[in-house]
């Protein structure tokens, strides 16, 4: 009797619930992190269909499928989907499914709060994808949203697309508490904060970084809001606002936004190349300060984005050193990745080979920034496709490849099945090829002086855009391999063993695969695996 | 004990969080602040009581260029009366713009200055602008507008040149929202 009554207790405590309401309820930080992961997937693709209608318009000059209204929107949606739908919510998926199992937790902090921060998501996005259909339009003003252009002269939907960046906003910053919750106060007992692998750092700093700004996010789209329906005038400058003060608020948010979508990315690759070149973490105590420094400048460097709009010299100067200051904590990570690899017994998984391409891909991409920190150089490149070159460069093959070497390189963890690595390797090389024949051309046509954002172009430019965009099929019909080869490793394939790889280290591979619905229980007591 | 410890983590994240908010309204009235001392955006400051001692540097003479632009979908003429004045540092000036209401309706408009080079901007004292005021004119009706400015005698010795710009931006709208919320 009392052996049922106990099995009849597991079943309702101690697996996951059947059906659909399963993922609505759940509470549980595998669940979560699958999933926001498969949203984020999800918002991949839909951002990738704009990109692709992007590209395929400027193939040739001249307008041939849509009209400038519908491009514009497009490279609004394209940008807002891919920063805030995709990116991020990876990087939190990541970081649900990761960081107990790395930190010898049993879940994550607060659970309830979880799942209401993802279920949020959806209905935030949905609002703003409802916008293409309404009557003028979506918004249409560019991702960084400049005021007057999205207060005075922005489609009637702008107020949708504000409420949807609030929900975004409040979604972030509830996940961030419970990362931050959940590193400080659940971490093994015994283990300290510099024991900590380090993508859950990456994490913590993250997380501080997003609980900082997504309020002033919030706070400059409820500026727009008074501006646009209450008579306030914040950003009007006939009624004794300033347009440039939007973009001083903006990019307060907005710097330390894109260190947001990258630190997440260094404690992937940070976890990544010791085990496949099977040799500790090159300078973790540097990779820790390095991180912490990039998060503490990132705060004072926001005006390098608004060079052209008139600061005072000694304000220029300022922004352009602090700027380049940025490359030294940024080197320090580089060296210290290929220091890692230095001698190793490397061998090329996968996840390697997109942990590889990350490091010389995003050091190119860091590179261009260097380039762009140059204030009289920033006078010719400003708003034209080097910048769009740039930014790609450490977005694309840097924080996304980052999230697909980590679906790569835990896939095994949360399936218990190896994906098919011949197919994994394709896909990797497809990606890789796709991704430079898109965004290495970008940089000879922005030299060339082609601004951004635009849906037509002079001719000069005509055969750099055919590459280009013939580079962006490529990239975004590989990524349907992508998801046939994560399908196909959930439904099946090689066992993997509890360690997966030979060189992995961390406690995450010291549980099971798949790793079963509830881990660490009961704390675990040998820490000495704890990071790599 | 660990509910405690939550509690405590989260209360002070939340405090963050608002603080932040507040921080990001902040910014607006600092971001005033800093462009008035550091004369930073070409803003020019708001009515400048002449002091009687006021030296004038006949030493120096500075050209002062005066540009006027209408503001996207602003149907007035508006233009200065002069291109451009030589002066003295520390004299007294004035001049006049001119505006007329060329659409079919009653229109309220409001201008705003603009110095260059930036740095500029708090060496030019006006002690009477039409831009501290708003302007409302009738269909056809036709205004000379007055500027009384005193450059100051400490002005960087390399400013030999300065344009001051005014863009003209029609408020008929929110006049009339302003008006509409009075009893």
């Amino acid at each position: 009797m009392s052996a049922v009554i106990e099995e009849h207790h597991d079943d309702h405590h101690h697996g996951p619930d059947k059906g659909i309401l399963r993922w609505v309820f759940t509470t549980n930080h595998k669940d979560i992190g699958t999933l926001y992961l498969w949203f984020s997937f999800l918002m991949f693709l839909t951002g990738g269909c704009m990109a692709m209608v992007i590209r395929a318009e400027l193939f040739q000059p001249g307008l041939q499928i849509v009209q400038p209204e519908f491009f514009n929107q497009m490279t609004t949606m394209h940008g807002l989907i891919m920063v805030f739908g995709a990116v991020m919510p990876a990087f939190v998926g990541l970081a649900n499914w990761l960081v107990p199992m790395m930190i010898g937790a049993p879940d994550m902090a607060l659970p309830r709060m979880n799942n209401y921060s993802f279920w949020i998501l959806p209905f935030a996005f949905s609002m703003m994808l409802s916008s293409l259909f309404m009557e003028g339009g979506a918004p249409n003003f560019g991702w960084t949203f400049y005021a007057p252009l999205s207060t005075e002269y922005a489609p009637p939907s702008v107020t949708f697309f504000i409420f949807a960046v609030h929900l975004m906003g409040i979604s972030s910053i509830m996940g961030s508490i419970n990362v931050v919750v959940t590193i400080l106060n659940l971490r093994a007992p015994g283990m300290r904060l510099m024991q900590m692998p380090l993508f859950v750092w990456t994490w913590l700093i993250t997380a501080y970084l997003l609980i900082a700004v997504m309020p002033v996010l919030a706070g400059v789209v409820t500026m727009m809001l008074m501006d646009i329906h209450f008579g306030t005038a914040f950003f009007s400058a006939g009624g004794g606002g300033d347009p440039v003060l939007f973009q001083h608020v903006f990019w307060f948010f907005g710097h330390p936004e894109v260190y947001i979508m990258i630190l997440p990315a260094f404690g992937v690759v940070s976890a990544i190349i010791p085990t496949f070149a099977r040799k500790r973490l090159f300078g973790y105590d540097s990779m820790v300060y390095a991180t912490a420094s990039i998060a503490f400048l990132s705060f004072i460097v926001w005006a390098h984005h608004m060079f052209t709009v008139g600061i005072p010299i000694a304000g220029e100067l300022y922004f352009m050193y602090a700027t380049m200051l940025i490359a030294v904590p940024t080197g320090v990570k580089v060296f210290n990745w290929v220091a890692t690899m230095w001698r190793g017994s490397m061998s090329f998984e996968t996840p390697m080979l997109f942990a590889i391409a990350f490091v010389i891909l995003f050091t190119i991409g860091g590179f261009s920034g260097l380039m762009l920190a140059i204030v009289p150089a920033d006078f010719q490149y400003h708003d034209t496709y080097f910048v769009v070159a740039h930014f790609h460069y450490v977005l694309v093959p840097g924080s996304v490849f980052s999230i697909m070497a980590a679906a790569y390189y835990w896939l095994p963890k949360w399936t218990g099945n190896m994906y098919d690595e011949s197919l994994g390797k394709t896909h990797f090389w497809l990606s890789f090829i796709g991704v430079n024949v898109t965004f290495f051309p970008q940089h000879f046509v922005g030299l060339a002086g082609m601004p951004r954002r635009i849906p037509d172009y002079a001719l000069q430019f005509a055969d750099y855009n055919m590459i280009s965009s013939m580079g962006a099929f490529l990239f975004g019909f590989s990524q349907l391999l992508f998801l046939f080869i994560v399908i196909k490793c959930i439904r099946g394939g090689k066992k993997a063993t509890s360690q997966v790889w030979e060189g992995a280290h961390g406690l995450e591979w010291t549980i099971p695969s798949p790793a079963p619905y509830h881990t660490f229980s009961t704390p675990p007591e040998d820490l000495r695996e704890a990071h790599g | 004990m660990q509910t405690a410890q939550n509690r405590k983590t989260i209360t002070k994240l939340i405090g963050v969080v608002i603080g932040m908010f507040a921080f990001g309204f902040a910014l607006v009235p600092l971001y005033d602040v800093f462009c008035e001392i550091t004369g930073a955006n070409g803003k020019t400051a708001g009515q400048y009581v002449s002091s009687s001692g006021d030296a004038v540097d006949q030493n120096r003479e500075i050209t002062i260029q005066f540009l006027t632009n209408n503001n996207a979908g602003m149907p007035w003429e508006f233009r200065p009366t002069v291109r451009t004045l030589k002066v003295h540092p520390g004299e007294l000036n004035s001049t006049e713009f001119f505006a007329r209401n060329i659409s079919g309706k009653t229109m309220t408009a409001q201008a705003v200055p603009s110095v260059t080079p930036f740095y500029a901007a708090e060496y030019l004292h006006k002690t009477e602008c039409f831009c501290f005021e708003q302007q409302q004119l009738a269909r056809g009706e036709g205004l000379d507008m007055p500027l009384r400015f005193i450059i100051d005698a400490n002005i960087p010795a390399e400013i030999k040149t300065l344009t001051l710009s005014y863009t003209l931006f029609d408020i008929t709208g929110e006049v009339e929202e302003t008006l509409a919320l009075r009893p």
